[in-house]
């Protein structure tokens, strides 16, 4: 983007930048978090569409490029997945709001180590830098997957992209979850122990347990990951055999010793990988929480029963990796048992579900972006969470698994869902996301917002409701194309095309609608209209006139808190009052509208 | 519970099923999808009608709200994992009958290999070194092994109607996926181990077998014909076979 010159700003000269690179500042290296997600984000769209248009014209040559080949789509589908699981859904919400929000609603000034916050961007920073650098060497990017399944991933001669390409996937997978590793111990710390007075447990607000039990899950989580791709990485170069049996014949060449198995690495692998997307749901659950509350001047219906169901959701999502399993080579029996705990998670989640209807049920809430991108998430989570306990089900997986219903189901639940998270966060926190020591910072347009959201829920559903079909008409994912291909198999691919170019439409359209929220941004960021310091009459603490980016150099103030969040209450004449959590007296509620 | 015909209205959405088991787990998985259907529609009637309805005090009872709801929810989801879990038990917690037809199902980088025993009913051993797809042994058939004489390999999977059939699914490379959408089959091929599953095909006709496992580059062609023949074309067809593999 090329910025129009502006002859003599005084605005930027007032305003010092957003960004400061070597800073330790907690909301400066949220922000890079936001930035560095921002870029992925838009780098995984574009080659999502890429892959959409390339599946249902095989032949036709990108410009610039040329002819998509077969690993190249493979390579995409690689990137896509783990630039999106990782590096937006991972560090968005945790990271980067974590960072942004987090020490202010618990009333601290600071995270619990400033230096290691800042080496854990550098890190992740510097992972994305290693994945990004795979497809412009020998061979180009990896081709198997975010899931990595050996001997493919184990072998160099499995296929281009397996040799080099690889091994810089594992870098930068393992730098990534050492980086994960330290922001998590640093949120916890910050959490237990930063905590200002009276700031109990019981008032934490809901974002804050989310972000805690994610930071629980990761710390878990990303260990295990990190041992599992130390192995590959051995299995791969020091002649060890974790994951490779005697007797494997890759394109020649043939495994002389050992008696590993690919299996151990389905275990490892989903072992982390079944609480990841837990981590990278739980906070916009939390936030969706305590939007739909504020905007409907409520509390949280069973406030502690959703702090229950939080913890609840993060102690199950540990126990139930095995239901990516079940054809897999798994013990039946074992599928039976991993079948039980995944639909078990069920409950909690519905538990929420109940709790979120029953917090906006008859409030009249006011309908702000952030607010409908809430809803959207409640819908969401709904409408991609019911498939769940179809998928938890082995017999049903004997004809679901690794077809384009698995697709839909987690598109709808972690991607769309966590995306209308963040959505949600970035309309909700604008005002601290953009406030500096010397602006207030400002709200995003409602106007535009309000687009963004119908257009995005419309493209949403529009893209991945279809797929649920295609699944069951027998898609397998992963297909580079489904034209061209022999046997009985192509009647039944080429019988999921009519509704494979309405997916790759609504996709486009889907992407397109996302111009709106940068344009927003853009626009929102060069009025700078000074936001008003608590915009949408919030309760926590992130809102403290003390805690505000703005007033920064007041930072001898104490902070002490009087009462659980989301206290609103309504008089006997009728007017609604909200009780922050850091004052006495009630303020009068006027909505803004 | 629903009852077949309601739930047979979706069941365009499926491929024909060509296998025993197969109506079995298409009734459960169309009894799934109207439950969910019917639940995602009452949430999003209850987030719209909560939405648009005047303002009122906020619900305080949560056994109304939270605890029966949640019951309801979990005897559901109960009943349908009990009897979910009756049907996984019944294809999988057991072996494949003494009479069943045994064919061992190879998978490699990109083409699925069938073996059948031949008369002798047992299957020769094989060895990686001596894999040579170029020189007609894909496998790597031990042609020093007796049994293995009369084994041979083909290409595409041909099954007889109506037979209980015991698949051995081995893999040379890497991991592959067995995938028969309309026999309503699916297991992962993993190097180094054998996995048994075992099935009827009911209907005649030529299906479909994919690989659902990411295999590399051509896992999009990585597919075969799986031809399911009435009884007496079937034993022709293994006559001949037999007969050309003994010569």
């Amino acid at each position: 983007m090329s910025p129009t010159p502006r002859p003599s700003s005084p605005l930027s000269a007032a305003n010092p930048p957003l960004f400061s690179l070597l800073s330790t500042d907690h909301r400066t290296i949220g922000r890079l978090y936001l930035g560095l997600a921002l870029f992925a984000v838009t780098v995984g769209t574009l080659l999502s569409l890429v892959m959409r248009i390339h599946l249902l014209w095989p032949a036709w040559a990108f410009p610039l490029y040329g002819p998509i080949l077969p690993e190249d789509y493979l390579a995409l589908v690689t990137l896509h997945g783990t630039l999106m699981l990782f590096f937006v859904l991972t560090t968005a919400p945790q990271a980067g709001f974590g960072n942004l929000i987090l020490p202010a609603q618990i009333g601290s000034r600071h995270m619990a180590f400033p230096r290691l916050n800042a080496a854990s961007f550098w890190i992740t920073a510097l992972a994305l830098l290693v994945l990004l650098a795979s497809p412009f060497v020998p061979g180009g990017s990896a081709i198997s997957g975010w899931t990595a399944y050996p001997p493919l991933s184990a072998v160099a001669s499995a296929g281009p992209g397996q040799a080099m390409g690889m091994d810089l996937w594992l870098t930068s997978i393992a730098f990534f979850a050492v980086a994960s590793t330290i922001s998590s111990v640093n949120i916890l710390v910050t959490i237990a122990r930063m905590r200002c007075e009276g700031m109990t447990w019981n008032r934490l607000p809901l974002t804050v347990w989310a972000w805690f039990t994610a930071a629980l899950l990761s710390i878990i989580a990303f260990s295990v990951l990190l041992a599992a791709l130390l192995l590959l990485f051995c299995d791969r170069h020091s002649g060890t055999n974790f994951f490779l049996p005697a007797g494997d014949l890759v394109n020649g060449m043939l495994h002389q010793s050992g008696d590993g198995s690919p299996l151990l690495w389905l275990h490892l692998f989903w072992f982390f990988g079944h609480p990841e997307v837990y981590i990278a749901i739980l906070p916009g659950m939390g936030l969706t929480s305590m939007v739909l509350a504020n905007f409907s001047h409520r509390r949280v219906f069973g406030y502690r029963l959703m702090i229950g169901t939080t913890l609840l959701i993060g102690l199950l999502g540990i126990f139930l990796w095995g239901h990516h399993m079940f054809v897999a080579g798994l013990n039946p029996f074992a599928s039976t048992a991993f079948s039980i705990t995944t639909i078990a998670i069920a409950l909690p989640a519905s538990a929420k579900v109940l709790s979120w209807i029953a917090t906006i049920w008859r409030a009249r809430p006011q309908r702000t972006s952030a607010m409908l991108f809430s809803l959207g998430f409640v819908s969401l989570f709904i409408t991609g969470g019911l498939t769940g306990p179809i998928l938890a089900q082995p017999i049903l997986d004997e004809y679901l698994h690794n077809t384009f219903f698995v697709v839909a189901h987690f598109h709808l639940i972690m991607a769309m869902a966590g995306v209308f998270g963040l959505f949600s966060a970035t309309y909700y926190w604008f005002p601290l996301l953009s406030a500096t020591a010397r602006h207030r910072g400002c709200l995003l347009s409602e106007r535009l917002g309000r687009w963004h959201f119908w257009l995005t829920l419309v493209g949403a559903y529009a893209t991945f409701l279809p797929m649920h079909l295609t699944g069951l008409a027998g898609e397998p994912r992963h297909y580079a194309q489904l034209t061209g291909i022999p046997n009985a198999a192509g009647r039944m691919l080429a019988s999921t095309l009519p509704l494979n170019l309405h997916i790759t439409g609504s996709a486009i359209l889907l992407a397109c609608a996302q111009l709106l929220f940068l344009a927003n941004l853009v626009l929102s960021l060069r009025r700078r209209t000074p936001a008003p310091s608590n915009p949408w009459h919030a309760t926590t603490l992130e809102w403290h006139p003390a805690l505000h980016p703005f007033a920064s150099h007041d930072a001898s103030e104490r902070i002490t808190v009087f009462r659980a969040p989301c206290d609103y209450r309504m008089s006997d004449s009728g007017e609604t009052f909200f009780l922050t959590q850091w004052n006495y007296e009630a303020t009068p509620d006027v909505k803004p509208e | 519970m629903l009852s077949a015909p309601s739930a047979s209205v979706l069941l365009p959405l499926l491929p024909p099923d060509a296998s025993a088991h197969g109506p079995a787990l298409d009734h459960q998985l169309l009894l799934c999808l109207w439950i969910i259907l019917a639940l995602a529609s009452l949430a999003h009637i209850l987030i719209f009608l909560g939405l648009i309805l005047r303002r009122s005090g906020s619900p305080r009872d949560p056994w109304a709200i939270e605890y029966l709801p949640l019951g309801a929810l979990a005897l559901l989801f109960t009943a349908l994992a009990i009897h979910s879990e009756h049907l996984w038990a019944d294809s999988r917690y057991t072996g494949a009958s003494l009479e069943a037809m045994q064919i061992e199902v190879t998978g490699m980088q990109f083409a699925w290999y069938f073996r059948y025993p031949g008369l002798d009913a047992t299957f020769g051993s094989t060895r990686p070194q001596l894999a040579s797809a170029p020189e007609g042994n894909p496998i790597g058939i031990d042609p020093a092994d007796p049994h293995s004489t009369d084994d041979f390999v083909t290409s595409e999977l041909v099954l007889p109607a109506g037979h209980e059939i015991d698949l051995t699914l081995r893999a040379q490379d890497v991991i592959h996926g067995f995938s028969v959408p309309e026999l309503r089959l699916k297991q992962n091929a993993i190097p180094g181990e054998t996995i048994h599953i075992h099935f009827t095909a009911t209907k005649p006709g030529t299906y479909a077998i994919l690989c659902t496992q990411l295999c590399g580059m051509g896992h999009y062609r990585m597919n075969a014909n799986l031809r399911v023949l009435p009884d007496d074309e079937f034993e022709n067809w293994i006559e001949a076979k037999e007969k050309a593999a003994h010569r």
